[in-house]
């Protein structure tokens, strides 16, 4: 789970161009969207969804999904090791 | 004597090199690409703006001639719904649709990119400069196989003398794989006390554009 | 005075305006399943001309090289328009706007169309394509602003004959069903898996379409129409460059400055054309935009559950049909609309209405916080 969530922080990190930022700067259980936590959009919930899919194999059919889903990278690690099985 | 728009400023972002009316004031010669260049603009500026590392590049190309074009400029401070911005191109988002179109390419390896689509039309780059500066005014983008001044100053002048801008920010913001070029200017239709001012016009826009070669 | 003296519209429901506005009449829609795995892996529903239908339409035509699936469909639309009007198209006082989103996209697949030099992705190339083949001399004039781009175009065309530039302005206007496109609005989850439903409260999505429309503007009267551009404005939202602004800001300074252009306030608008995408977040925006200026008892439009979203062509093909019910004083209901589904009293045209139609207001919106209004007139 720590090996996956570390990767995940990389990934996003990618994907979502979060510029000069590193892994260490994002904690698992900030939140990642609103104006307390990182402040990603709706634009990055939909790349997020990519990732999901691309990266693991999972396919999210509704947006509003994501909003439980994406909450921090703990959140997301859960799902995938969930969705993984 | 009606008012008319007067170009009050201009910007240039050529070959690595960055000109305010005319003056040199960045340049980054030994940087490598476009997106090399832009982010050490970014750093040098410090517009401090954590959205820009999101934009495709031409879009930070014409939100960083934006910056610099208005950077302790009065001008800025007008009315929300007076403020326009009218851009043109040759190559509307090239670049970009080539990244996208990569993305969608391959069947098996099918994975299109929500935030390269949506840089795929060339007015985003208005909206990323309107929504940084709060401009609510006229906006519009159009492509001509090269920058076409009399247009501009001719569709810019229409929108004063019916009243909707007061204000306007207009120019070209072009991108191909090997190229890219700005160059912007911002026409208002106030006067101060024993300033001269360029006249917005089609002539005048076409020799600032060429200043820089 | 700026009248509007002719147009055209070439889509699925038909060739001619007058064959969408029967086809419009009779509820239809263009919008049905597409399974080509070409244009998208999965089965998707969009508005598309058959093409044979299209090749047949265009046989006969004088073509000395090949055109593209776009061209063929501006060409059509442009001579069909030109048909039922005198100007010359070859005359130096006749402008020609484009409005487009995306033109010839599918230029950008290698194996698409290989007979077509590749430089036609160019928009400018486009133009020249469309203005050469008609003979017209000007540099035409390409406006890609989004779904905004038809309305734009209209006001653009208006202001060029009234700053005395030309006497005719031809805006032409068109866009396909694309992967490109289609893919692009899949990863944004913003389609719709059936016909797209406009202001009703079980809308969940778009539906894209394709087509193609001409409406031709002119400082001279005929005799069959009397109808006039009365104002035009556009105002970005300065809010978000995907999502709509909650408070409908853009929209609304764009209609407040088209009626202030026109000389009129909001109580003068019949009807309303709205954009009306059917995505949860566009109907709002548009009745919040119509609730603050207190135009909640004013029939208001979509036509997107017939046409589909047809993007670049959208204004020209959504203004053509509401300049015939203009002439016709008929309101056409809304295909897809049940039950409203916005946060905002508003009046969907839920039947097919009579009613005097004197000034109309076409509204859109489109990615990048841009918004756009026009105003017309019976003069």
């Amino acid at each position: 789970m720590e090996e996956l969530m570390q990767k995940l922080k990389e990934q996003i990190i990618e994907q979502l161009n979060l510029e000069d930022m590193e892994p260490d700067d994002i904690g698992v259980d900030d939140p990642l969207f609103g104006d307390d936590g990182l402040g990603l959009d709706s634009i990055d919930a939909l790349e997020l969804i990519v990732l999901l899919e691309k990266e693991y194999g999972i396919k999210i059919e509704n947006p509003k999904d994501g909003q439980k889903i994406f909450f921090s990278i703990r959140t997301m690690a859960e799902f995938i090791e969930e969705h993984k099985k | 004597m009606m008012e008319q728009l007067k170009i009050k400023t201009y910007c240039h972002i050529k070959n690595h090199q960055i000109f305010v009316d005319g003056r040199m004031v960045f340049e980054v010669p030994e940087a490598g690409s476009l997106k090399e260049f832009l982010k050490l603009t970014f750093k040098h500026f410090k517009p401090g703006y954590a959205k820009f590392y999101k934009m495709d590049e031409i879009s930070k190309l014409g939100f960083m001639a934006a910056e610099i074009l208005l950077q302790d400029k009065p001008y800025s401070k007008r009315q929300p719904e007076d403020t326009g911005v009218v851009l043109s191109n040759a190559h509307s988002t090239l670049v970009t649709d080539n990244q996208f179109q990569e993305s969608i390419r391959d069947d098996q390896n099918f994975y299109p990119s929500p935030s390269v689509f949506v840089y795929t039309l060339p007015n985003i780059m208005i909206g990323e400069i309107c929504i940084r500066h709060g401009f609510r005014g006229e906006q519009a983008f159009f492509i001509f196989e090269n920058f076409s001044a009399n247009f501009m100053a001719d569709y810019i002048n229409q929108l004063f003398l019916s009243h909707k801008i007061k204000t306007c920010i207009g120019g070209w913001v072009d991108q191909t794989q090997e190229s890219y070029e700005a160059f912007l200017y911002l026409a208002d239709g106030s006067e101060e006390e024993g300033q001269q001012y360029k006249p917005h016009t089609g002539n005048e826009i076409e020799r600032l554009y060429n200043l820089i070669k | 005075m700026v009248y509007f003296i002719a147009d055209n519209i070439v889509s699925p429901l038909g060739f001619s305006t007058t064959e969408n506005f029967d086809s419009l009449l009779r509820a239809n829609t263009g919008i049905r399943i597409i399974s080509d795995g070409n244009l998208y892996p999965e089965p998707f529903p969009a508005s598309m001309i058959e093409t044979d239908i299209l090749e047949k339409a265009f046989t006969g035509i004088p073509a000395e090289a090949s055109f593209t699936r776009l061209e063929k469909m501006l060409i059509l639309s442009i001579k069909d328009t030109l048909s039922k009007t005198d100007i010359d198209i070859r005359s130096e006082r006749t402008g020609i706007v484009l409005s487009t989103t995306k033109g010839n996209i599918d230029l950008l697949d290698p194996e698409k169309s290989p007979e077509i030099e590749r430089d036609r992705i160019h928009l400018w190339k486009l133009g020249r394509l469309i203005t050469d083949y008609f003979g017209n001399p000007n540099e035409p004039v390409i406006l890609s602003n989004a779904c905004i781009s038809g309305v734009l175009a209209i006001n653009l065309a208006a202001g060029l004959i009234q700053q005395g530039k030309y006497d005719h302005v031809i805006v032409t206007g068109g866009d396909i069903v694309s992967r490109f496109v289609v893919s692009g609005f899949m990863s944004f989850m913003s389609l719709s898996p059936a016909a797209c439903k406009p202001f009703d409260k079980d809308r969940d999505g778009l539906s894209l379409g394709e087509a193609a429309s001409t409406i031709i503007l002119s400082k001279h009267k005929t005799e069959q129409t009397n109808l006039i551009f009365k104002g035009g404005a556009s105002a970005n939202d300065a809010n978000h460059i995907s999502g709509p602004s909650r408070t409908g800001e853009g929209s609304f300074i764009a209609i407040k400055k088209a009626l202030a252009e026109a000389g009129i306030g909001a109580t003068s608008i019949d009807h309303i054309s709205a954009h009306g995408t059917a995505t949860v977040y566009n109907d709002e925006m548009e009745s919040i935009a119509i609730d603050r200026l207190g135009m909640n008892k004013v029939p208001v439009s979509s036509f997107k559950g017939n046409f589909g979203h047809t993007l670049g062509a959208a204004g020209l093909v959504e203004t053509a049909i509401l300049l015939t019910e203009m002439k016709c004083n008929l309101m056409i209901k809304t295909t897809g609309f049940n039950e409203l589904g916005v946060s905002r009293d508003i009046n969907v045209v839920s039947e097919t209405t009579n009613k005097a139609l004197n000034t109309c207001l076409k509204m859109a919106s489109g990615f990048g916080g841009s918004n756009a209004a026009l105003i017309i007139q019976k003069a």
